[in-house]
């Protein structure tokens, strides 16, 4: 009834022109704006996985460089220590007290002030501990933190028993890496020149498909090709004894292969935007192709093949499966390509494959070993970003 | 003119250098084609080939009055079986099922598994099955006398359709690929909608601010990200922090038998944030790909710009979508790292039934075959292979055809 009357009263009320000025006039859509908003947080999920990464990854890590281990001194109080006496008499043999050190006895912590021999002095009821009373044989244990220098300095690495230096995890990393890109850099800057240079359309058509399907292939099966074919290659070249059946050679090599299609094709693109009249100029100047590709075509392109290089080390730092099966299991710090020795992603992989239970210091220390990954992997791609901005050629 | 024959002389060095580097350019482009042949080798090579079985008993002795064992009657067969197992085995198959109820093909099956005994001893390759027959049947007549060859391919019917198991001879993939299944329908179902949006919001929406700049730089670097922090992500949050939601438990739905979060759920959420980046960038390309001028008629005919994006952008984007996105999924499907990470299940027999299910995933089960000492395992991850990258191979067949498809009509 009433929209009845709204129906029949509007052309009369209202003529033609105010009607069209009326609707000129900007109008709020709640609608569209709702779906902007949407739209937003769509891409905004992007930098919460980011912050979420960094966030959890950091906690995690922090948790790793701030947690307490308590070790057996094989010490023992030789005397009752009721709760407020600071003065506590130890027993002969085990580890040196020094003063600055935080004991433990029960559940209760101290901080040592002063230690002369067997007697010493202690804080009683540190780190919110309650001081009580102790009997006479109880065993002490001894603070110690994972610190940041012997992370970076130490050259072995078994959470469990308390050494905590990271290099023979990043040594065999960066040999992988080193190996991989022995591979991928001469050989995906060759293709690429190969693609971009010499190759007819038809050859081209059918090579650049064979290289994708060469970057589509899952890492483990890299993995399973690492182990079962190249592994018996190379222990048939250099010798049974010389090679392990678990060596960072075998997974350094796949790894190049499976960068190889990432550096030929983001080189090749890099060589394509060189403009034809460079190429044209040379040729009249009297070059071969080969001096035209390599002295004038190259150095034009030169920074997105820098890019393409540091994002295939990169990709090469970060990849996991293919060591995780053939590199070896338990860390080694070697300089040997021959021998077994796991990555920081191996590593990674094999610890959290089992039954990882929470807040355990494998756990902690994972999470640390992934952050540095992120930030090396990180800082990689965003100087190979830096470094298309600033130094890539603009032709007019 | 010292300069002019100078030049000359130089000439055939430089022509001579400019063809053997154009052929080392040319092989360095064939030796990525040479190693893909080697690994498609190598793994049709471990498929195939002869086997050794040896078995406890030699089923010719089992023989009733030479009526060979395949045609035994059931009464005889179970006659055989309490012979030759101990009582409490016997008792405990006839308290699983009572000898009355078993068909006969079960009982058989029993005495194969039983008494029989039938294991692998030794595995050879394809190649050394077909060019070195001869020494392969003298070392079995040498080191196992009693063991019969066989050929077999590993990959096959059975292989694909009978789950999980010890034996590497009785072990098939239909868990892992429900598993793939079910984790790739949950990714899809997370990352496409978000992914697409996201590309649009870029493309169409975004100004270009400090907040869409650090979105569009952040994406880049998410692309870059290795995987297994995805997988390390995975484990806090969704596994862990969000326990209550991927186990199910919220909802009532706990599977009695999945421990924590590590379900189908984290898996598949993990492997969208693995993806997002991928179908975003992919989805920015294809929006950026459709012509102006389309937007402009849009605009002309007084639409807004939803109506111009819905009606006339994202169906010509579309086939570029898919094609970024098919690929993407592809990438998903054989990731293998982050599920490791987020706890896909080491043994698993039973198929997983949603998405709070434990599960495991093709990639995550040639790993485990691959990482097995026995030779057999080695094969069957070979099995295994064939089976991730036919089903690879189908879907960027797929893409590509879509976008054959599609580029002719536009």
């Amino acid at each position: 009834m009433h929209d009845e009357m709204i129906l029949q009263s509007k052309p009369a009320a209202t003529p033609q022109s105010d009607q069209v000025r009326t609707s000129l006039r900007r109008r709020v859509r709640l609608g569209e704006s709702l779906i902007q908003i949407m739209l937003f947080l769509c891409g905004a999920v992007s930098i919460l996985t980011t912050i979420g990464i960094v966030y959890e990854l950091g906690k995690e890590s922090l948790n790793f460089f701030t947690r307490q281990l308590w070790e057996d001194t094989n010490k023992q109080i030789v005397a009752d220590l009721p709760a407020a006496t600071a003065l506590l008499e130890v027993g002969e043999g085990g580890r040196t007290l020094r003063s600055g050190d935080v004991i433990q006895l029960g559940d209760e912590a101290m901080r040592i002030v002063d230690a002369d021999g067997r007697s010493i002095t202690v804080d009683r009821g540190v780190q919110d501990s309650t001081p009580v009373a102790h009997k006479a044989g109880t065993d002490i244990f001894l603070s110690n933190r994972v610190s940041l220098v012997a992370f970076f300095t130490e050259t072995k690495w078994n959470p469990q028993i308390g050494q905590f230096g990271i290099w023979p995890l990043l040594n065999s990393t960066l040999m992988t890496s080193l190996m991989a890109m022995l591979v991928a850099l001469p050989l995906g800057l060759g293709a690429a020149i190969y693609l971009s240079e010499y190759a007819s359309p038809r050859a081209r058509s059918m090579l650049k498909p064979i290289l994708e399907i060469l970057a589509g292939v899952p890492t483990v099966v890299y993995g399973y090709f690492a182990l079962m074919f190249v592994t018996p290659l190379l222990r048939s070249i250099f010798g049974v004894d010389v090679v392990e059946i678990y060596n960072t050679a075998s997974a350094g090599l796949v790894i190049g292969v499976l960068t190889l299609p990432l550096v030929s094709s983001m080189s090749e693109d890099a060589l394509s935007a060189v403009p034809r009249s460079l190429r044209e100029a040379a040729y009249g100047l009297g070059a071969t192709k080969f001096e035209t590709a390599v002295k004038v075509v190259v150095p034009a392109a030169l920074s997105g093949i820098t890019a393409a290089f540091i994002v295939a080390i990169s990709r090469a730092i970060g990849e996991t499966m293919i060591v995780a099966i053939a590199a070896g299991a338990g860390s080694a710090f070697t300089f040997n390509p021959f021998k077994a020795a796991e990555t920081m992603t191996g590593h990674i992989v094999r610890i959290s494959g089992g039954d990882l239970s929470y807040d355990s210091i494998d756990y902690n220390s994972i999470f640390a070993i992934g952050l540095m990954l992120f930030f090396m992997t990180l800082g990689l791609n965003i100087l190979s970003q830096r470094i298309v901005q600033r130094f890539r050629e603009v032709y007019e | 003119m010292s300069n002019h024959s100078g030049f000359v002389q130089n000439l055939p060095k430089r022509h001579s250098a400019a063809r053997t580097w154009q052929i080392i350019f040319q092989a360095s482009t064939t030796i990525g084609i040479v190693v893909l042949a080697a690994l498609l080798f190598n793994v049709v090579n471990q498929a195939f080939g002869l086997v050794a079985i040896e078995s406890k008993i030699d089923p010719a002795s089992l023989a009733v009055n030479d009526v060979s064992l395949r045609d035994l009657s059931k009464e005889q067969l179970t006659q055989i079986l309490q012979e030759h197992v101990s009582t409490g085995l016997f008792r405990r198959l006839e308290n699983d099922m009572g000898f009355e109820q078993r068909s006969r093909e079960n009982v058989y099956a029993l005495v194969l598994e039983r008494v029989v005994e039938e294991h692998v001893v030794e595995t050879w390759t394809l190649y050394d099955s077909l060019f070195r027959r001869d020494e392969v049947f003298a070392r079995v007549a040498e080191k196992y006398p009693k063991a019969r060859v066989e050929f077999v391919s590993w990959i096959d019917s059975k292989f694909v359709s009978s789950p999980q198991s010890s034996d590497a001879q009785k072990a098939g993939v239909r868990t892992a690929i429900f598993g793939s299944l079910w984790t790739i329908t949950i990714t899809i179902a997370f990352a496409f909608p978000l992914g697409v949006g996201a590309a649009i919001y870029l493309e169409e929406y975004a100004r270009d601010n400090w907040l869409n700049r650090i979105i569009r730089t952040n994406i880049n670097n998410l692309a870059g990200v290795p995987s297994i922090i995805y997988g390390m992500l995975g484990l806090a949050i969704f596994v862990r922090a969000l326990e209550p939601l991927s186990s199910g438990g919220i909802f009532g739905l706990v599977d009695p038998t999945t421990a924590n979060g590590r379900t189908v759920f984290s898996a598949g959420f993990t492997l969208g944030l693995l993806t997002l980046p991928l179908i975003i960038i992919n989805g920015q390309e294809a929006i950026r790909a459709v012509s102006n001028a389309l937007r402009q008629a849009s605009y002309g005919l007084g639409a807004t710009q939803w109506q111009t994006i819905w009606h006339h952008v994202l169906p010509n984007a579309l086939p570029g979508i898919l094609t970024g996105t098919i690929l993407a999924i592809s990438r998903a499907i054989g990731e293998t790292a982050p599920l490791v990470v987020v706890g896909a299940s080491t043994f698993i027999t039973v198929d997983p039934s949603g998405p709070f299910s434990k599960f495991t995933t093709l990639p995550i089960q040639i790993y485990q075959w691959t990482a097995r000492p026995q030779g057999e395992f080695r094969n069957i991850a070979a099995a295994a292979i064939m089976v991730l990258l036919g089903l690879l191979l189908s879907l960027n067949a797929g893409a590509v055809l879509l976008r054959n498809r599609y580029s002719r009509r536009v």
